[in-house]
């Protein structure tokens, strides 16, 4: 394996950590006193990094000039879409057991849980058009399809915001770095529409 | 070789893990205590290693208002809490107030009342007898346990402190003191945390003053050295650590309230048809329980407590 190869599968391992302590968690009954809300607190925290550490890919590539570090912009996508799948299912089956009445109500009633299915739906998408062959198949299409992630971004911190009773400080850390990471395509996509001086 | 199973060891008996990570501060402390003591001064810091040692209270009566529930473990209510004086996370309080030390403690009692003073807590506490509530506690997030509280009732309190017929309402006070409680070094929430009762709400049989859990003396990160219990209301409403008791002729603003109040109002009385307007109060879930129950309105205490809240509109006055 390169020295890349290497690399890409040590940050694959540690991105599998947290589903793996859950998972020795919940074989050795270690989850807090309100296991379901760990895991939901925990899939989802993981889910919001990794698809914000995807997101930093692209600048991370064009300041440091290194262009191979785009091979781990899926990887990482994909792995948000993970954790975004486990903390879904939590909800579904841990949390209301298939209520389906129940949280149809929620979906509805309750802005947290209706912004955050929503980054769900949008990331489904992009999960979905993830392959080589899709790629190469929706060709031009495939970047503007998979713009759709600055949104995800936007409505996963959105969902985490709404979900904290009094103590901000970690969306808010959570809504700079997305602020920081959109900052810099819209300050390109900018210096790119303008005229160049002498 | 044969390996033994330990012979059943009291729980008393155990060192608690906190303590035994601090051993060797504590043989530090001592050595520091046994000079300290040859040379006259007070080995205080001995006593303060032994502030969350487990003590079991003597003489405390079973109450006919308990609930025949099954209890939650010892571990599920000491080590899952809301206190943001010792941190937001649920374990936070448990890990960053092993080293507070809830003594000496006075209760400042001011306001509407016959004479206000500093009380030592003991002098305070000292005529009333210890009874255990076993009391289910529904937290405004949506979960609940099942817990036993040792405390009397703070009506016994109140009639001796004999407020004037001006007072109305009854405000309690947590310590204010960043140095002790961490939490208070980033303005969460408006420090100190306040809450208030209306004067027969304080009154009621129901509510608690709290010195115990599970028939020993209270951990820290549950309130020590007293707190407040009222198992009709959210569990936010049982103020913890408290410092302060005033009678006025003003509603108070609670913590909560004064951060949200369109989310926390004065009253919290548990009510599943008034939801948070963030999310549904309709279910909760009970720790140790894997499906979610409805919740009671008044969290089950209604029989007793409904007739006090006659004519009011619980939906305007969440």
């Amino acid at each position: 394996m390169t020295r890349f190869g290497v690399f890409k599968s040590a940050i694959f391992a540690a991105a599998l950590v947290p589903a793996a302590a859950l998972a020795y968690g919940f074989y050795t009954n270690d989850l807090t006193a309100n296991p379901i809300d760990y895991i939901t607190d925990t899939t989802g925290y993981t889910a919001l990094s990794l698809l914000l550490l995807s997101l930093s890919i692209t600048p991370l590539r064009r300041l440091t000039g290194r262009n191979e570090l785009i091979r781990l912009r899926r990887m990482l996508g994909l792995l948000a879409f993970f954790y975004a799948c486990l903390h879904v299912s939590t909800w579904l089956v841990l949390d209301w057991f298939f209520d389906f009445a129940s949280m149809a109500a929620d979906i509805v009633e309750r802005p947290f849980i209706t912004i955050g299915m929503l980054t769900f739906v949008l990331l489904i998408p992009l999960a979905a058009t993830s392959t080589t062959g899709m790629i190469r198949r929706l060709g031009k299409r495939w970047q503007q399809l998979h713009r759709l992630v600055y949104l995800a971004g936007l409505t996963a911190v959105i969902h985490f915001w709404w979900v904290v009773k009094a103590d901000f400080r970690e969306p808010r850390l959570f809504a700079l770095a997305l602020s920081v990471l959109l900052g810099f395509r819209a300050w390109w996509m900018l210096r790119s529409r303008l005229p160049l001086r002498s | 070789m044969l390996i033994k199973k330990p012979a059943d060891i009291p729980y008393s008996e155990v060192t608690p893990r906190g303590l035994y990570l601090r051993r060797r501060e504590f043989i530090q402390a001592a050595a520091a205590g046994a000079i300290g003591g040859a040379i006259g001064l007070s080995p205080l810091a001995i006593e303060g290693l032994h502030a969350q040692a487990r003590t079991k209270l003597p003489n405390v009566r079973k109450s006919p208002l308990s609930t025949s529930e099954t209890v939650n473990s010892y571990d599920d209510a000491t080590g899952y809490n809301n206190f943001y004086e010792f941190g937001t996370d649920k374990a936070d309080p448990k890990a960053n107030a092993q080293r507070f030390v809830p003594k000496p403690w006075t209760i400042k009692v001011e306001g509407m009342v016959k004479s206000p003073a500093t009380i030592d807590l003991d002098t305070l506490i000292k005529p009333f007898a210890l009874e255990e509530r076993i009391y289910r506690m529904r937290c405004v997030e949506g979960w609940s346990m099942v817990i036993p509280w040792v405390g009397f009732p703070l009506a016994d309190l109140i009639k001796r402190l004999e407020p004037q017929p001006s007072a109305k309402f009854v405000e309690f006070t947590t310590l204010l003191d960043p140095s002790r409680m961490p939490g208070q070094r980033y303005p969460v929430l408006q420090w100190p945390y306040v809450e208030g009762l209306r004067l027969d709400e304080a009154l009621h049989p129901l509510t608690l003053m709290v010195t115990g859990i599970y028939g020993e003396t209270l951990p820290n990160q549950n309130g020590a050295p007293i707190r407040l219990v009222i198992p009709w209301k959210y569990g936010f409403k049982g103020i913890k650590s408290i410092v302060r008791m005033r009678f006025t002729d003003k509603q108070p603003r609670g913590s909560w309230e004064v951060s949200q109040a369109r989310e926390y109002g004065f009253y919290a009385n548990v009510n599943p048809t008034v939801d948070h307007p963030r999310w549904s109060q309709a279910t909760e879930r009970r720790l140790g329980e894997f499906r979610r129950r409805k919740t009671e309105m008044f969290n089950g205490y209604g029989e007793q407590v409904a007739s006090l809240y006659t004519g009011l509109d619980l939906r305007k006055n969440y």
